[in-house]
C-alpha cells in the first residue's frame, strides 16, 4: 500500500502551510514530486489518487496535472534516468552524437529502459544549460559539457554503486 | 570595465551567506525602502525606466502601477522563475551565486506591493537552487529581515520557493498562477490582467527574476541615476546568457550601449568564434526571437552599428532586425544548418505547446513534420510556402504568445535562408551529408581581424 512515512507526512503538511488555508490544492505539483522520488520514481494510478486524498481533491484534479507536466513519470523507469536535451543550443554543440553513444552504449532506444532496469533513456527539451552543452539531467543532477568519456564515467559509477 | 550592478559580487567568496552578502553591503535596500513609502519605491522604480527582463520587456513601475489595491483582499507578488526559454540561463546563473541579491529584491518588492506572501516559481528541473534559495530565505529570516515586523518597520512578508514540474508554458504569468494553484499550466485570457485578478483571484504582479534582482540598485542609488546608464529606454544593465559556438559561453551582465561586434568577439565576452570559424547567423534574444544573418546581426539594414539593447535588435522590425528578448544569446558558425536548428525549435515549441488553442496545439506539429521532411531530404518546395503560410496562421491568433514564438523562429528562418530550404529540397542526398555552409551570401562576411 502506497502511504509516506509520518516524517514524509510531516513535510507535506509543511507545504500545504505555504498557501492560504482553503488554497491546498496549490501543494499538488510539489507533492507529486514527493511521490515521485518516494515511490519508485514514477506515478502510478495508485500513487496519484494517495496524493489526491492528502489534498482532499478528487483523482481526476490530481491525473490532469501528472500528464500535463513533463518530470512526471507515469509508468516504470530504470534506476538511473538519462534525460538528455537535444533543442538548439545543445544540438550546436552536438547532442545528437552524445544521444547516438548512449543508445549504442546501452543497447536501447530513446524511451527504453535497460533489461537490467539500470538505465533508462530519454530525449527532454531546454533544460537552461545552453551555455554548458551538451548535458543531461539525471535524478536532481545536472551533468554538463559531456562527451564520450564523461558518458563512460558515468556509466561506469551508475554500474559501480549496485 | 562596464559597470556592474548585479553580478559585481558574484566572485566574492561565500557570497551566498548572510553574513558575506551583508558586510558586502547587501540589505541595504531593505533598510532604505522600509522608512520609505511604498508608493515612493514604486515611483523610483518607474524613474528607472527598467523593463521586465524576462523577455517582454514591458515597463516595470508601470505594471506595478497597475495592481489594483482593494480594501481587505490580499495581494501577491510572484518571482517568474521558470527560466524555459531556449539559449537563456541568466537567472539561474543569478539564483546560483547571489540567492541573497533576489531574497533582498523580493523583499523591498513585496513592500512596495504590499505583499505579505510572496512565492517564487522556479522551473522543477532547477531542483539543486531550491535547496540554495531555501537556505537564504532562512538566513534572512533569522535575521530579521523577513517573516513578522521586519526591522520593526511592521512589515510582515514570507517568502516560499514553488517548483514546477517541466513545462516552457509556465513561463507565461498566466499559465504560471494556474501552475501555483495546482493545475494544468493553461495561460488564461486577459483581460482580466493579474494586476487585477491573478493569484486565487486576487491582485498579483509577476517579475522576472533579473527584474527583481535590479530593484536593489535602483533603490541603493535612486531611480534617476540608475536611468543614466544604458541608452534610450534601455536603461541599466542587461545579464545576457551567451551559447553556441562560442569561445567562452557564459552569462555575462552588459551595458545597453555595447555593439553585437564586440560581444562576440570581445575577449571580455563571448572571445569570438572557435577554431577560426565564420559567423553565419545569430539569434539574439531567445529562441524566440527572429534569428538573423551576420550582416544584419551586426549592423541594421541602415548600415548603423548594431547594439545589444531593446531598440537597436529591433530596430528594422522583423523585416530585417530581431529583439533582445530574454537576453538568451545563440551563435551560429558557418557549419551548422539552419533547417536542422529551426526543426529543433519547432520540435521544442510543438512538445511545450499546453493545447488549448488550435492553431498553436495543430500548427507547432504540423511545422515539425514538414520540417522534418524538409530536413531529411524528402520536401518540395511547395512545402516552404506551406510552412511560411502555417506560421501566419498561427500568429496573433492564440490566448497566450506562445504561438507567436513558435511562428516567429521559423518565419524569420524562411525569411532569411530561404535558399539553404530550396537547397535541402533540391539536394536531397547532398543534404544528408553536407551542410549549405555560408551560401547564402553575397556580401563579404564578417572576418574577425
Amino acid at each position: 500500500m502506497v502511504k509516506f512515512s509520518e516524517d514524509k507526512l510531516k513535510e507535506v503538511q509543511s507545504m500545504i502551510d505555504r498557501y492560504p488555508e482553503g488554497k491546498q490544492k496549490s501543494a499538488l505539483i510539489p507533492l507529486l514530486h514527493l511521490a515521485q522520488e518516494d515511490f519508485g520514481g514514477w506515478l502510478s494510478a495508485e500513487t496519484m489518487d494517495y496524493v489526491g486524498s492528502l489534498l482532499g481533491i478528487e483523482p481526476i484534479e490530481v491525473y490532469e496535472v501528472a500528464t500535463f507536466y513533463s518530470m512526471y513519470n507515469l509508468k516504470p523507469v530504470g534506476k538511473h534516468v538519462f534525460e538528455v536535451c537535444h533543442t538548439g543550443p545543445c544540438m550546436l554543440k552536438g547532442s545528437d552524437d552524445i544521444i547516438a553513444y548512449i543508445k549504442t552504449k546501452l543497447d536501447i532506444k530513446v524511451g527504453e529502459t535497460t533489461a537490467d532496469g539500470l538505465f533508462t533513456l530519454k530525449t527532454v527539451e531546454c533544460l537552461g544549460a545552453c551555455g554548458y552543452a551538451p548535458m543531461m539531467q539525471m535524478g536532481i543532477d545536472y551533468r554538463e559539457h559531456l562527451t564520450e568519456a564523461k558518458v563512460d564515467e558515468i556509466i561506469a559509477a551508475c554500474r559501480n554503486k549496485q | 570595465m562596464a559597470t556592474k550592478l548585479l553580478l559585481a559580487k558574484a566572485h566574492v567568496e561565500g557570497i551566498r551567506h548572510f553574513e558575506v552578502y551583508r558586510r558586502e553591503g547587501g540589505y541595504a535596500a531593505v533598510e532604505k525602502a522600509l522608512k520609505m513609502e511604498p508608493a515612493a519605491i514604486v515611483e523610483e522604480v518607474k524613474k528607472s525606466g527598467l523593463r521586465g527582463r524576462g523577455g517582454a520587456g514591458f515597463p516595470s513601475g508601470m505594471k506595478w502601477s497597475f495592481l489594483a489595491k482593494p480594501e481587505g483582499v490580499p495581494r501577491y507578488l510572484v518571482c517568474n522563475a521558470d527560466e524555459s526559454e531556449p539559449g537563456t540561463f541568466k537567472d539561474r546563473y543569478l539564483m546560483e551565486f547571489l540567492p541573497h541579491l533576489l531574497i533582498e529584491g523580493l523583499i523591498v518588492s513585496s513592500f512596495a506591493l504590499g505583499s505579505n506572501r510572496t512565492y517564487i516559481y522556479i522551473r522543477g528541473e532547477y531542483a539543486w537552487i531550491v535547496g540554495i534559495l531555501e537556505q537564504a530565505i532562512a538566513e534572512a529570516k533569522q535575521n530579521g529581515f523577513l517573516g513578522k515586523n521586519i526591522l520593526g518597520s511592521g512589515f510582515d512578508c514570507e517568502i516560499y520557493v514553488q517548483r514546477g514540474a517541466g513545462a516552457y508554458i509556465c513561463g507565461e504569468e498566466t499559465a504560471l498562477i494556474e501552475s501555483l494553484e495546482g493545475k494544468r499550466g493553461n495561460p488564461r485570457i486577459k483581460p482580466p490582467f493579474p494586476a487585477i485578478k491573478g493569484l486565487w483571484d486576487c491582485p498579483t504582479v509577476v517579475n522576472n527574476v533579473e527584474t527583481l534582482a535590479a530593484v536593489v540598485p535602483i533603490l541603493n542609488m535612486g531611480g534617476e541615476e540608475y536611468a543614466k546608464i544604458g541608452v534610450g529606454r534601455s536603461t541599466g544593465t542587461k545579464l545576457i546568457s551567451a551559447c553556441g559556438n562560442i569561445n567562452k559561453p557564459g552569462v555575462y551582465e552588459i551595458e545597453m550601449t555595447l555593439s553585437v561586434e564586440e560581444f562576440i568577439y570581445s575577449d571580455e565576452y563571448c572571445g569570438g568564434i572557435p577554431n577560426g570559424k565564420r559567423l553565419k547567423a545569430c539569434i539574439p534574444g531567445g529562441s524566440s526571437v527572429p534569428i538573423l544573418p551576420a550582416n544584419l546581426l551586426l549592423k541594421t539594414a541602415k548600415g548603423e552599428t548594431r547594439l545589444m539593447n531593446y531598440e537597436s535588435l529591433s530596430d528594422g522590425g522583423f523585416a530585417t532586425g530581431s529583439m533582445l528578448g530574454s537576453g538568451g544569446f545563440i551563435v551560429l558558425d558557418e557549419d551548422q544548418c539552419v533547417v536542422k536548428n529551426t526543426l529543433t525549435l519547432a520540435r521544442f515549441y510543438r512538445h511545450e505547446s499546453c493545447g488549448q488553442c488550435s492553431p498553436c496545439r495543430e500548427g507547432t506539429g504540423w511545422m515539425e513534420k514538414i520540417l522534418t521532411k524538409i530536413e531529411n531530404g524528402k520536401g518540395a518546395i511547395s512545402d516552404i510556402d506551406l510552412l511560411w503560410d502555417i506560421q501566419r496562421k498561427i500568429e496573433g491568433n492564440t490566448i497566450c504568445p506562445l504561438g507567436d514564438a513558435a511562428a516567429w523562429p521559423v518565419a524569420a528562418a524562411i525569411r532569411h535562408f530561404r535558399d539553404e530550404f530550396e537547397w535541402h529540397v533540391n539536394n536531397p542526398e547532398l543534404c544528408q551529408t553536407q551542410n549549405y555552409g555560408l551560401a547564402h551570401y553575397a556580401d563579404p562576411i564578417h572576418v574577425p581581424a
